[in-house]
Formats: structure tokens, C-alpha cells, sequence
């Protein structure tokens, strides 16, 4: 800090003043005539000028508001698809400004780099002097105390140099970096603040480093495995996987994980019935292929650990369990069918069966499952309950050629060319199965039959190298912050001078960046004692000179 | 107690609250309107303890100094007045509004500790519950800042904003008390990173509430008016401005650590501590302007009106993540 800041500061507040080279935002000279580099260095002041700091954090602020308005990719790639059907036109330009993808947008990137190249600007070269500041030794006393904010001055009869060892003595025993220069001792307290608040500040560029790390060596994937299965960590099981830039494949740890047993409670009365107040599943897992089997309960709120990632329960579902018979008789597929939830509530979903080893025709079926089904007064299906107290599934059936040999990707919840190469086989093929129920197929071609219920969870696996350097950034900015607006640095000066009658003149000034407190009067009315309170020709006058507004207290009285 | 029981105790005295929280906000309003006309300096001892605690404490002689007395009694001690006319004792409007603001806030205190009892879980699962908590860390922050720096012309104000949550909670949000919550609410985290914001946001309502203050008295000082009006009797937009900061300077690292814990519970619950949710957008947007406001009123240039204007910027962007964000947006957030 420099020297400026013995003037009175004009009521900035502590912890947060910003040093004179920030303060002289419209002052920095405009280059005249001068080559690139005096350019740059113009620049360069410009970009760390607190008024470029708060336009850059207001432009962060408003730059991250689309991100909350618009469908983001990130997070829900279906429904900035759903914003493509719906604003055909307008969609692609919002694309070409990456507004679908706000936070990994080049001029969002742009706006946070400015930003945090400002602050380092700003930062690294106040830490240095910071650093300088606390080992240089308390800066001297200004000529007139007088003017300070905090001032006062009194009698005695001791002699100035006991008065001026006593102050040492005083201010060195209330923690004050204490130095003695002729006539004055000149003290300082409180350098914690600046530090904290430095701290604060590199703490959230390393917090940022932290981050970025995190989302380029780090990988997220998704999958969804049903009760009795097992995922082996690897990329050809994930429905959804996003590594980092930097991320290698084969740095995928090579544990399973399989789910025995799902299991979730609803409440069952009330306004709020159906609402799953817990749910988790018992899982069998392995770090490696070769280690020992470990169980465990996945949960929300406790994930899973294991090999280096993290393994999390988001979601649930069901899996009903079916057998299809082809019209030869032959079982041509048994097993469950992980179904999608149409509506979270109830979990009413909706899945497809393709069975492309049939014969004579592949056979393929959409059904809706309903957990409890219930005939609503219109007569139509509908599940009243989110727990299998009663499933039914409706299933609507197709034959012929499913395109699955045509090598073309397909989603295997959706059948394709329905219509066209897929023929429905209309009201004969349709019926609402319950469990244990069969449906014989028109013409001879088979038959399905709803054998009973699993469950599926959706796991979302992840492992993040920034994690723990975030968390130790993020809980230093917090501490740091706290530290800043908590201390305020203080000076205080004592200057003892021999006087007329062999009496001594004792002023004491005060210098406290923001609000001042009651330590200077503790500290003068310490160094008068308890004796001389009387002999003062004025008693301490700590508002001489305050540039602070007529206190609201006496606006009251 | 059943269940029943305490869910009944509970709305019972959340009527109490709104009741006594408006008589305390009329009799704030007479304060500010009637009850300060002359403020005769007294012997009373009581007003000369009470100097000792000047507003704002600008000249130092307050910061540090523990204060033991309840909220009432420091308010009271500077209002000992004589009766304008003779014979008859004017109503001590100070008094009796921080009396039932007590009371409100007992009460207040009653519903949230009932709610919690009925549900066997800390009392914030649900939007109801949730403005609830806020309005009563609002109300608390503005006793505190009562206490402290006898901020009594923000009664008025405080009690409207939290007569108007605690309204809109019970038309609109209501939920019986000891209802249950999703099974992601149920961890530890609720207990630090909910009442953590909660308190953020209840002290940041203080310090938005002494801001628009400031602009109405900015406006005032600036048409240099000499009236009687309200806007005479309360302290001066400077003052107001510095009350506005330091709660802010209390709110915010608070706000900062219920990001920083809302991120952990993330982590712990969804897989990722950081996923650009719209709650977590807001939340992000309104501590940038924060962060702007705090840097703006550091900088020469842009002190007073202009940081003002940020931190109500700030503020609506908080108002926004509460109400906005959990009826507009869909996301992870979304349990109402």
C-alpha cells in the first residue's frame, strides 16, 4: 500500500478499498504517438482498472442469464432439440452464438478469461506489495496529528521519553507492529485483512485452474442398468459418455458394479402420495476384475467410490420381463426391457420390443406400462401409484423387416419405419396384459407374454481430478473473504514532546482504513492512565477532522 | 404432542405472527410518522447508556461492543419523551412496535421450531417452509441490526416485506406441517446449505430494504426539502448507504459459503458440483452482482447511486432465484 492512504480516505471501506492504481480508472493517459508497446501498456492498464472489473463481472452476470432461459445441451440435449422443432428459424442463429451451450461458448470463455486476467492483474501485483508492506516497517507519523480522523493529545509530566517507551510497550502488548523514529512511535495492526481478501481473490483464479482441469482430464457418463445386471466400466457400455478434452479411454478404471436389488418407498396418503422419500439399491462391485467382491448400498446422497470415480443413483424405473414366442413356436426373446418414464408421478412408461430373431416375420411392440393401473371415468388406463401394486401394460404389436441389419444406428427405444417396412397388426395385435397374461399374435405369428417387473436404475459414473483442489480453492476464497471484511488495518501514531513547565505534550493520531472502532480510545485512555483523565487540556476528540455524515443516532434525537 | 397436534400448533401461531407482525408494522408507521417530532434530550441514565451505541457506528465508539440488552430495550432508551400536550401521555409508537415485533418474531420462531417437531427434520423442505425461514432470518437480521445500530426507521419496511412473504406463503405455498420431502432433501446438507442461504437472503433483504431507503432519501436530500415528512426523520442517504454495505459485507461471504455447500451436496447427490442448473445459474448471477456491488462501492467513480443500483440489481436477482428459477425454469432445484 502506498503512502496515499495516510490522507483520510474518503469513507472507502475496509476490506474492500481498492488500492489508488485501481481507484484512477478515467486518469490513465491515452498514448500519444507511442509505438505498440506503449500501446499494450495502455491496454493493459486499461484492463485492470476496477471500472473494466466491474464491467466484465456484470457482463459474466448477464452473459450466464440465457443459460438459465434457453434448453442447454449440457444439461438437456433433448429439449434443445424439442427448441429446434419448435423456432425453426430462429433456433440456428441462437446456435450460431452457442446460446445452447452458454457456458462453453467462445464469448462466454472470452468474458470470464478477461475477467480473470484482470483480477490477476490487479492481484499479483498487489500481493507483492502487500508482501513488501508487512516486512517494511510501519510508516512514519505524519506531521500534524491533529488532522487525522482519530486524534487526541494531553498533559503529563512524565518525561517524553518514558511516554514514548510506555506507548511501545502499550501498543507492542495489543499485537501492533511497533517501530520508534525520533519523537514518534508509529504503529500497525490488521495486515490480515489485505491478506485475506488477496487470498480470496487467488483463491478463485485457482478455483477456475481447478475447474478447468477437472473438465479436461475428467470423464461423465450415464448409463441405465436394470436389477441382475452388471456394468463393467468401459466405453461400449455407456448410453451417454462425455470425456474431457485430454480425457484417454484407456484410463478408464476397470471396476463393475452390479445391481441386485432396487428397492424405493413412496409415501402413500396425503397430497404428496407417490413422492419417493427414499430409494437405493444394493449393489455387488469390484474395483478391478481380479478384486475382491464388496457390497453396498447406492443411494442418493451417498454415492459410490470405486476405482477412482465416483459412482452416482440419479434416477429409476421399470424393466418389465417379457417372452416372445414367433410363429414357429420357438422362444425367440425372454428377458426385460428397460421402459422410459413418461410421467415421474405415477411412472407410467413406455418402451419397445424388438425381436429381430422371429421367424418367419421379425416381430417388434410398443407397450405403456402402468405400475397400478387404474380405469379412469373415461375408461382409459392410467397409473394411480408409482409402486407395482398392480401392473398392466398395454402392447400394440408390428411385424417385418426391424432395419437392424442394415447396420444403421437405431435407438432401441423407437421402432423404425413403422409404415413402411414395419406393418402394424391392427386391433387383433393390440390387448392390456396383465402380469402373467399372454397375447397370441394374429395369424399365427407368435405370441408375447408380460412375465413380471424389474427395475432399472440410471447411474451416472464420473471422475473429476479438480474435485478436491475446487473444494480447497472454494473453502479458502470463503475464508479469505470473511478474514477481509472482518479486520480493518490501523495506524496509530504517539508523539511526545516537551512543553512549558517541564510538562509533556502527548498527541496520539488514528488512521483506520474504513470504520474505525473503539480501540484508539482504549489505547489513549490506556496510555493517560487512570490518574491523569482530568489533566488533559481536551479529552480524546476522535471525530476532529471525521469526514463522516452527522451520525442517524442524532437524526433521531 | 401428535403430529396433528404440533401441524395444528403451528398454523395457529403462524396466524399469531402475521397478526402481531402487522400491528408492529402500523405502529412502526406511527413511529416514523408522529412519534419522533421532538426527541427531548432526557437525564434518563437509560439515554445515556444508549449513546454509547450511535447508529452505524461511524466514529467508532460502537463495533466490538457486546451487547447484551434485548433489541426492545435498546430502542426504547432513547425515547423517553415529554407528552406534546399537557395531561395526556402520547402513545410510545418505538416501544410498542418493537414489543409485538418481538412477540411476531417469538411466534415466528414457534412455527418453524413446530413445523420442524411435526416433520422430525429441519423445517425447510418445501417452498412454504422455505419463505417461512426467510422472513424470519429477514426479521431477525433487522432486530439484530435493531440492537446493534438502532436501526428502528427499517421496522416499518422490514415487517411490510415480511407481512407480504409470509402472506404469499400461505395463500399460495401452503403445505401442512410434517409433510415429507423427496429423498434427496434428506441429508445434512439441508441443515448447512439451506439455513445457510437462508440466512444470506434474510440479511441481504435488510440491507435491499435500508437501499431503497437510500434512493428515497437521496431524492429527498437532493430537492432539498426542509419538510416533516418520514423521509426527514430517517438518517441520511449516506448513512443509509453505509448500513446497506455492512450487511451486505455480513450477508455475503455467507451467501458465498451456501454456494460453495450447495456445490459439495451436488457433488454428493448428482454426480457433479457444478452443473449450470438454473438454480445454480441464479445463484451464481446474483453473487457476481454482489461482488460487483462490494467492488463498486470500493471505486471512487461509482459510489453511491451507482453501487446502489447494483445492489438492487443484486437483490432482484436474489428475489429471482427464489421465485423465478422454481416456477418458470425446470431443474434440479425444482421440489416445489
Amino acid at each position: 500500500m502506498s503512502d496515499t492512504d495516510v490522507e483520510p480516505d474518503a469513507g472507502i471501506e475496509p476490506g474492500i478499498a481498492a488500492p489508488p492504481e485501481r481507484q484512477a480508472a478515467q486518469d490513465v493517459p491515452r498514448p500519444k504517438g507511442m509505438g505498440p508497446i506503449g500501446w499494450l501498456r495502455w491496454a493493459w492498464r486499461q484492463l485492470t482498472t476496477m471500472r473494466t472489473a466491474l464491467i466484465l463481472l456484470f457482463l459474466t452476470a448477464l452473459g450466464a442469464v440465457p443459460g438459465s432461459i434457453l434448453p442447454q445441451r449440457g444439461q438437456a440435449p433433448e429439449k434443445v432439440a424439442q427448441y429446434y422443432v419448435d423456432h425453426k428459424t430462429l433456433a440456428p442463429w441462437l446456435d450460431k452464438f452457442s446460446l445452447f451451450d452458454v457456458f462453453g461458448a467462445p464469448w462466454f470463455a472470452a468474458i470470464y478469461i478477461l475477467l480473470f486476467v484482470s483480477l490477476a492483474g490487479c492481484v499479483i501485483p498487489r500481493a507483492v506489495k502487500h508482501y513488501q508492506a508487512m516486512r517494511a516497517r510501519p510508516p512514519a507519523a505524519p506531521r500534524n496529528l491533529g488532522r487525522l480522523p482519530q486524534s487526541a493529545s494531553y498533559e503529563t509530566d512524565e518525561a517524553p521519553d518514558k511516554v514514548l517507551e510506555e506507548a511501545r510497550a502499550l501498543l507492542k502488548g495489543r499485537r501492533f507492529r511497533v517501530d520508534t523514529g525520533g519523537s514518534a512511535v508509529a504503529a500497525e495492526k490488521g495486515y490480515l485483512g489485505e491478506t485475506g481478501n488477496l487470498l480470496f481473490h487467488l483463491a478463485l483464479l485457482a478455483l477456475l485452474f481447478a475447474l478447468g482441469s477437472g473438465s479436461l482430464f475428467g470423464y461423465r457418463g450415464n448409463v441405465l442398468v436394470t436389477e441382475g445386471d452388471t456394468f463393467v466400466n468401459s466405453l461400449s457400455r455407456y448410453d451417454q459418455f462425455n470425456p474431457g478434452r485430454s480425457f484417454n479411454a484407456g484410463d478408464l478404471a476397470p471396476f463393475s458394479v452390479r445391481i441386485d436389488k432396487f428397492s424405493a418407498k413412496y409415501e402413500t396418503g396425503g397430497d404428496k402420495r407417490g413422492l419417493a422419500t427414499d430409494f437405493g439399491a444394493k449393489v455387488h462391485y469390484r474395483d478391478t476384475p481380479s478384486g475382491p467382491e464388496k457390497t453396498a448400498d447406492l443411494k442418493v446422497n451417498h454415492p459410490l467410490k470405486v476405482g477412482g470415480a465416483k459412482v452416482y443413483l440419479l434416477g429409476h424405473g421399470y424393466s418389465p420381463q417379457f417372452t416372445v414366442r414367433d410363429g414357429k413356436g420357438n422362444i425367440a426373446f425372454r428377458g426385460s426391457v428397460p421402459f422410459l418414464t413418461m410421467e415421474p408421478r405415477n411412472l407410467t412408461s413406455e418402451g419397445v420390443i424388438k425381436v429381430p430373431d422371429a421367424v418367419p416375420d421379425q416381430l417388434a411392440f410398443y407397450g405403456i406400462l402402468f405400475p397400478t393401473a387404474v380405469t379412469t371415468q373415461d375408461g382409459r388406463l392410467a397409473s394411480a401409484f408409482p409402486g407395482a401394486l398392480r401392473p398392466a401394460i398395454t402392447i400394440a404389436s408390428f411385424k417385418g423387416d426391424l432395419g437392424l441389419d442394415s447396420g444403421t444406428p437405431q435407438s432401441v427405444y423407437k421402432i423404425e419405419g413403422i409404415g413402411k417396412t414395419v406393418q402394424p397388426l391392427g386391433k387383433k395385435g393390440q390387448k392390456v396384459l396383465m402380469q402373467g397374461e399372454t397375447l397370441k399374435l394374429p395369424d399365427g405369428e407368435g405370441s408375447i407374454t408380460f412375465d413380471g417387473l424389474k427395475q432399472w436404475t440410471s447411474l451416472s459414473v464420473n471422475h473429476d481430478p479438480g474435485r478436491f483442489p475446487a473444494l480447497f480453492a472454494a473453502i479458502l476464497a470463503v475464508l479469505g473473504v470473511a478474514t477481509s471484511f472482518m479486520i480493518r488495518r490501523r495506524r496509530v501514531w504517539v508523539r511526545a514532546s516537551a512543553a512549558e513547565g517541564g510538562r509533556t505534550v502527548v498527541e496520539v493520531g488514528g488512521l483506520t482504513l474504513g470504520n474505525a472502532t473503539s480501540e484508539f480510545d482504549d489505547i489513549v485512555a490506556a496510555l493517560r492512565g487512570p490518574d491523569e483523565e482530568a489533566d488533559g487540556p481536551e479529552g480524546p476528540a476522535d471525530e476532529n477532522g471525521h469526514d463522516g455524515p452527522a451520525e442517524p443516532a442524532k437524526a433521531e434525537e | 404432542m401428535s403430529t396433528a397436534d404440533l401441524a395444528e400448533l403451528s398454523d395457529k401461531l403462524m396466524l399469531s405472527t402475521v397478526v402481531l407482525y402487522i400491528v408492529a408494522m402500523v405502529a412502526y408507521a406511527a413511529d416514523l410518522g408522529f412519534g419522533q417530532r421532538r426527541r427531548a434530550a432526557t437525564e434518563d441514565a437509560e439515554s445515556v447508556e444508549a449513546e454509547a451505541k450511535v447508529l452505524v457506528a461511524s466514529d467508532g465508539s460502537d463495533a466490538g461492543v457486546a451487547h447484551d440488552d434485548v433489541p426492545a430495550a435498546a430502542a426504547v432508551a432513547d425515547d423517553s419523551e415529554e407528552p406534546e400536550y399537557a395531561g395526556r401521555r402520547e402513545i410510545d409508537w418505538a416501544r410498542l412496535a418493537v414489543v409485538l415485533n418481538v412477540l411476531g418474531w417469538g411466534a415466528h420462531l414457534g412455527v418453524l421450531l413446530t413445523r420442524g417437531l411435526a416433520a422430525d427434520r429441519w423445517p425447510w423442505g418445501n417452498m412454504y417452509e422455505f419463505l417461512i425461514a426467510i422472513s424470519f432470518a429477514a426479521v431477525t437480521a433487522y432486530l439484530v441490526v435493531l440492537a446493534r445500530f438502532k436501526a428502528r426507521f427499517l421496522g416499518a419496511f422490514v415487517m411490510i416485506a415480511a407481512v407480504i412473504a409470509l402472506g404469499v406463503a400461505n395463500i399460495w405455498l401452503y403445505e401442512r406441517a410434517g409433510g415429507p420431502v423427496t429423498a434427496a432433501l434428506n441429508s445434512y446438507w439441508i441443515a448447512i446449505h439451506v439455513t445457510a442461504a437462508i440466512i444470506a437472503t434474510g440479511a441481504f433483504t435488510v440491507a435491499g430494504s435500508a437501499t431503497i431507503l437510500y434512493f428515497l432519501k437521496a431524492r429527498y436530500e437532493a430537492a432539498n426539502a426542509t419538510g416533516t415528512g418520514v423521509l426527514s426523520r430517517i438518517p441520511s442517504s449516506e448513512d443509509l448507504d453505509k448500513l446497506a454495505l455492512r450487511v451486505t459485507m455480513f450477508a455475503f461471504p455467507i451467501w458465498t459459503a451456501a454456494i460453495i455447500m450447495g456445490a459439495i451436496w451436488a457433488d454428493e447427490a448428482w454426480g457433479r458440483y457444478w452443473g449450470w442448473d438454473p438454480k445454480e445459474i441464479w445463484s451464481f448471477v446474483t453473487w457476481i452482482i454482489y461482488a460487483a456491488y462490494l467492488h463498486a462501492r470500493a471505486t471512487a467513480g461509482w459510489k453511491g447511486r451507482k453501487a446502489a443500483i447494483l445492489s438492487l440489481l443484486a437483490f432482484a436477482a436474489l428475489l429471482f432465484n427464489f421465485f423465478g428459477v422454481n416456477y418458470m425454469f425446470s431443474g434440479l432445484h425444482s421440489y416445489a
